[in-house]
């Protein structure tokens, strides 16, 4: 199932649902990037509040989104990660170093604005 | 004794990890599990399930609830007839852990659950049996 | 699958055992009601039950007894454990002890032997067979009733173990977007476990964004602790929340350094109140001495 990327001003917002195969993630990335590009985005945030899982391959795809999405200028946030899920991701050894978080939505965009207003 | 209906999943693509795991969430939650144990569970099955899907293409995970004169709990087996393991032990030394992209996730999987057994034989297959009790 | 091994034994490996169980419940069912009035007195006698009415107390006698001789009839015990767990949580909180569940299903157990004895009492062989079919179910029954009922007991216990355990370590919110979280005394792995749900879920109620640990109160942590609490950290991180630890001995922060953390990673301070100042600098509050406002 495609993930949803909706731009709002100079961010993109991907949601994702919960039921997300590798195959999403892949296209997912894709999308992104081709988007970031074609916007010409300063940040994007992934929202995975409805993901009741995040996996090695979650994270690492989402490790190489704010990389690649890194080297076009923008900056990535990942917000909505469950108690549970953190928990269970920090038992698992997935700690997501390098990638920034913020507790929802809301947070996520105050982050992302935070940062374009320091670099302007 | 109680038990549950078992379930088996053919593992076969990237789908079925997500469809072993929704299971495997469902399940423990049947059984009594907190919903962040539940969140274990899944995710210690998606890593088991990955893992089959990475190395040896196809197989299967298995889920049965089992119960003790003390507690319930849940039992998955994770098998598959692949290229198997060469060396066990390096594969469950905590260096190899799934965030770097290297090794299987073992060492993590044994974290999230109480009890952990891995079986393998070079070119025969590869079974990891894993446990989690209420508490 | 073991439930079923046992029907399969209880309904033995002849017909003729078939038939006589067949029999047996036949007979129970057509007593029904004397058999069950007896059995209810025999409760009252014994004082057991004492926490219902007599209306509650007849209500539950005849459905145990209808449970009892279906699992009788059937040769299956789902139903009777299903029964059992639900009158267990019935009856629980009524402060119904297991003695007393043990004893009604012994009761009723004698009650159903002696009709027995006396209906076959002309017929010496006859009343050998029928009791050989009854006393294994009979005292199957006994067990799965008392065994449901011991578990139901045991899963109050571990929830009400749990509140307690909830209830003795607050997470505060002592500020917009502040948690403090005072960790006092001995923790092992599971309250450590505990603590790490309560402060996550703490952390996305209450939106904060900084979050204090202060182990002042911790005398001593193990190396599985420690982890712990580097986890939480993590983890905390993942929800966006930085976390500031403070109070930590010179050796707890050994013990860290021993399990491979690296110290200057973590976000420590001294005390609590250094601490706190830290963290409403981070949140960007302007921390100013009394006596300062005193004078504007």
């Amino acid at each position: 199932m495609e993930v949803p990327i909706l731009k709002q001003g100079r961010f993109l917002i991907a949601t994702i649902q919960a039921a997300l195969s590798d195959a999403d993630l892949l296209q997912l990335r894709r999308a992104l990037i081709d988007k970031v590009v074609h916007f010409r985005s300063n940040g994007v945030i992934v929202d995975v509040t409805a993901l009741d899982v995040m996996d090695s391959f979650a994270t690492r795809t989402l490790r190489d989104i704010t990389n690649v999405i890194r080297l076009r200028g923008a900056e990535t946030v990942i917000v909505g990660i469950q108690p549970e899920v953190a928990f269970a991701m920090v038992q698992l050894g997935l700690t997501m170093e390098g990638v920034a978080t913020a507790l929802d939505l809301e947070e996520g965009l105050a982050h992302l604005q935070q940062r374009a207003a320091r670099s302007t | 004794m109680l038990v549950l209906q078992d379930i088996l999943v053919g593992i076969r693509s990237d789908v079925d990890i997500v469809l072993a795991r929704q299971q495997g969430r469902a399940m423990a939650a049947n059984i009594g599990f907190s919903a962040t144990d539940a969140t274990l569970i899944a995710t210690a099955i998606s890593e088991l399930a990955r893992n089959i899907v990475t190395y040896a293409q196809h197989g299967e995970v298995m889920m049965r609830s089992e119960e003790t004169t003390h507690t319930k709990g849940i039992v998955i087996i994770a098998r598959d007839s692949g290229p198997g393991i060469r060396s066990i032990h390096d594969v469950l030394r905590d260096g190899y852990s799934t965030s770097g992209g290297l090794g299987l996730g073992l060492p993590g999987v044994r974290r999230l659950m109480d009890e952990f057994v891995i079986e393998s034989e070079l070119r025969r297959g590869t079974t990891v049996t894993v446990k989690k009790w209420l508490k | 699958m073991s439930s079923k091994r046992s029907a399969d034994q209880l309904q033995g490996t002849s017909a003729q055992s078939t038939e006589l169980l067949q029999e047996l419940v036949a007979h129970l069912r057509q007593n029904r009601t004397q058999l069950r009035e007896e059995w209810a007195n025999r409760i009252a006698e014994a004082r057991l039950l004492t926490a219902m009415t007599k209306d509650e107390l007849f209500a539950e006698a005849t459905s145990v007894y209808d449970n009892y001789v279906e699992a009788l009839a059937t040769g299956t015990f789902e139903a009777l454990q299903t029964y059992a767990r639900n009158l267990s949580e019935r009856i629980i909180p009524r402060g119904v002890e297991t003695h007393e569940v043990v004893g009604i299903v012994l009761l009723l157990r004698d009650v159903l032997a002696r009709s027995l004895f006396a209906k076959y009492q002309g017929d010496f062989t006859m009343l050998n067979r029928i009791l050989d079919a009854y006393e294994p179910a009979a005292n199957r029954i006994a067990n799965t009733v008392a065994v449901g009922f011991v578990q139901e007991r045991e899963r109050v216990i571990r929830q009400q173990q749990e509140a307690i355990r909830e209830l003795s370590t607050p997470v505060l919110q002592v500020r917009e977007r502040l948690l403090i979280l005072p960790i006092i005394g001995v923790i092992d792995a599971q309250r450590a476990r505990q603590l790490t749900e309560q402060l996550l879920r703490g952390i996305r109620t209450n939106r904060a964004k900084v979050v204090v640990i202060d182990i002042t109160g911790v005398a001593a942590m193990d190396a599985t602790v420690a982890n712990h609490l580097v986890q939480t950290v993590e983890a905390s991180r993942l929800l966006g929340a930085t976390v500031i630890v403070t109070g930590l001995s010179p050796e707890i922060a050994q013990t860290i350094v021993t399990i491979g953390v690296d110290l200057g990673k973590m976000n420590t301070v001294g005390d609590l109140q250094g601490g706190i100042e830290q963290a409403e600098r981070l949140l960007g509050y302007k921390v100013v001495p009394v006596a300062d406002t005193a004078s504007s």
